[in-house]
């Protein structure tokens, strides 16, 4: 069941269903997108309890103010992304910072240079999970599978041109996780590819 | 969210220094199996192990490292700076020419050298970032990369974001997760439109069983599930898949959906006699081809769609006769007891895949005892009417009066004590009129009821009128079915 393919009907008929008060909408806003938003936030944070807070948050923040998204401007995963980006971000940082005022080992540019990781690592992962099917199939061959271009052409039934392509694509858009230009913007999702 | 941002910093050069020194053992661009893997992670990816092979071009001078965060291509200014030439990606010489210690001899000779027109040297670098390439390509795109600063540029680029690919973080989320997430919300902002507590279970027991789902592949759809229940006091069972189960649960819930006016997800299958079992062997029969997961998706829609409809349907609603056949149970008690099937079913389905499932929260297992118990009377009456029952003594007892009852102990999380009326369904059930008492763990009950352990297996405590306990638990384990 991919994702991409829910048209935005979905998302707009999802804000105004929270928007009403409707708690089935909640549980089925949470069955949808728990999975990428801890996900994202264990990629930031590391660990399983904060991975948890962060999640009960961003929940509670859209449930709390679902006429902060604009279904306009970008897809609701997007827009949840973005906010559990923002919110394992800030807590690894007030963590950090509460552990240095303590006396706790590092320096705050060491802080920084944690964060600034944790948030790259954290978009690349978003950047994965959003970039079109295919070209996720063949890093994963490529990648996980070890496969080189040539058999991950076979494995896919493509030509190597195509296969060729497709690593040389799906890096690319991986590569804009460094990217400075949209602040905090998971990169990579409509229409990028 | 500006101060996430990833900007070009300069202590890079230190942390890419370090790894050079790792990457002095790794030889040139050859893939590499081996199990010194570990020694090339940088700090970034290194730890959770998610790192697994290596990427080309980290063993030559001043490359960065991927995964450290400190890569190229993360400012404009930094193709400019002086350190720029160090920072291409290395041909295969490299290593020799910095002077530092030379790696074990490589296991492969030189390869013949290539000759490749610029169009095909860049359509490869993808796959050269990931170590895809043949030997003589990788010689070749390396060759090249000294020549053209474009592809050199991009080749730093795409090496460094081979480093991001990490393994997708365990889907497996804490099902209980689900249920504090949704408290927390709920209690911050009351629901204008809550979902009614007796659908609760349903919701609860259905986002478990879909989570199970989720990373189930072609192997585990298709795995074989034995489906057991009583009829006519006899273990009965019959075989499926894991598919097969989730077809059978879409066509039962569909009875509530039906119900309610939501539409029938058999459609044209659906049979005259609406039993669940007639429904899901109309089903089974009526596919093309035996289900799979494609059978997911309208499942959980359906769970969703009911949950829904239920909210909007008011606490009257829930009195609303949802028929099953030969029976009828109002729209509550439906909802509890799909709550029930999803959990057995979702037990069946784990133990086939030979994953681990919990039983449901206390609050929840106990609105499925009680909905059990309720039924009791009632159906040790459809006994008695079949000639089931061999219990002796029956007195006629008054509607609502009190008569012989069972006492129905059932201890752990979701426990609690049930009377149950053993004469009449009309009958009260009464603590004075006590003639027996059995006692077993309320999850161990549910099985009985699922008809998963035999009346006569399962553990329980018993005390008193042997032929009433023995009624009982043959009732109890009647009310299974598919």
């Amino acid at each position: 069941m991919t994702q991409r393919d829910v048209p935005p009907r979905w998302d707009r008929k999802m804000q105004q269903r929270l928007a009403r008060g409707e708690a089935a909408a909640l549980g089925e806003l949470y069955d949808r997108f728990a999975s990428l938003v801890h996900g994202l936030a264990h990629r930031v944070l590391g660990d399983e309890d904060a991975a948890d807070t962060v999640t009960r948050e961003v929940f509670a923040h859209v449930w709390e103010h679902p006429d902060t998204y604009d279904p306009q401007q970008e897809p609701l995963r997007t827009w949840i992304a973005v906010l559990t980006h923002g919110l394992a971000v800030e807590r690894l940082r007030a963590v950090g910072t509460a552990a240095l005022a303590r006396g706790g080992a590092g320096s705050a540019e060491d802080l920084e240079h944690q964060v600034r990781h944790a948030s790259v690592a954290a978009r690349a992962d978003y950047i994965v999970h959003a970039m079109p099917v295919p070209l996720r199939t063949a890093l994963e061959l490529a990648y996980f599978q070890r496969r080189d271009y040539q058999q991950t052409a076979a494995d896919l039934g493509v030509t190597e041109d195509e296969a060729r392509r497709r690593l040389r694509l799906g890096l690319q858009l991986l590569a804009t996780a460094h990217d400075t230009e949209a602040p905090g913007a998971p990169p990579g999702i409509g229409g990028a590819a | 969210m500006s101060d996430d941002l990833f900007e070009p910093y300069d202590d890079h050069e230190h942390t890419g220094r370090e790894r050079e020194k790792h990457g002095e053992h790794e030889g040139d661009g050859e893939r590499h199996e081996d199990t010194d893997a570990d020694t090339r992670t940088g700090p970034g990816n290194g730890a959770d192990g998610t790192r697994e092979r290596d990427v080309p071009g980290e063993s030559g001078g001043g490359t960065d490292g991927p995964g450290d965060g400190t890569g190229p291509g993360d400012g404009p200014d930094r193709a400019a700076g002086p350190g720029h030439s160090a920072r291409t990606p290395p041909p295969r010489a490299s290593v020799e020419e910095t002077g530092q210690p030379l790696p074990a001899p490589a296991p492969t000779p030189e390869p013949e050298p290539l000759m490749l027109e610029h169009r095909v040297l860049k359509s490869l670098l993808g796959a050269w970032a990931l170590a895809a390439c043949a030997p003589e390509e990788t010689a070749a795109v390396e060759e090249h990369l000294g020549e053209c600063g474009a592809c050199a540029d991009e080749a730093l680029r795409l090496r460094d974001a081979v480093g991001l690919l990490q393994r997708p973080e365990s889907l497996d989320l804490d099902p209980g997760l689900r249920t504090r997430v949704l408290e927390t919300c709920l209690k911050r902002r009351p629901p204008r439109i809550p979902v009614p507590d007796w659908a609760s279970a349903y919701d609860a027991e259905t986002a478990r069983l879909d989570a199970l789902l989720q990373d189930f592949g072609d192997t585990e759809w298709h795995a074989p599930v034995r489906l057991r229940w009583y009829e006519a006091d006899e273990a009965t069972t019959r075989r499926t898949t894991v598919a097969g189960v989730i077809a059978h649960l879409l066509a039962v819930d569909g009875l509530v959906a039906a119900a309610l006016g939501l539409p029938d997800p058999l459609g044209g299958l659906a049979p005259e006699q609406a039993t669940p079992s007639a429904r899901t062997e109309a089903f089974w029969r009526g596919a093309h081809c035996p289900p799979t997961r494609s059978v997911r998706a309208p499942w959980r829609a359906q769970t969703h769609d009911l949950v829904r409809t239920v909210s909007f349907t008011g606490s009257s609603a829930g009195r609303m006769p949802v028929s099953y056949g030969g029976y009828e149970l109002p729209l509550h008690d439906a909802m509890l007891d799909r709550a029930f099937e999803c959990w057995v079913h979702g037990e069946d389905i784990a133990e086939a895949v030979d994953y681990p499932y919990e039983p449901p929260t206390g609050r929840h297992l106990h609105g499925m005892v009680d909905l059990a118990a309720r039924m009791l009377p009632a159906v040790l009456e459809a006994r008695r009417q079949a000639g089931q029952e061999v219990s002796t003594e029956r007195r006629l007892v008054a509607a609502g009066a009190p008569g012989r009852s069972l006492r129905l102990e059932i201890e752990g999380s979701g426990g609690g004590e049930w009377l149950i009326p053993l004469d009449s369904p009309a009958a009260k059930g009464s603590a004075e009129h006590e003639v027996a008492h059995i006692a077993l763990d309320g999850s161990e009950f549910c099985r009985l009821a699922a008809g998963h352990v035999s009346p006569q297996e399962a553990a329980a405590g018993q005390v008193g009128d042997k032929a009433a306990i023995r009624d009982v638990l043959l009732a109890a384990a009647s009310m299974s079915r598919i």
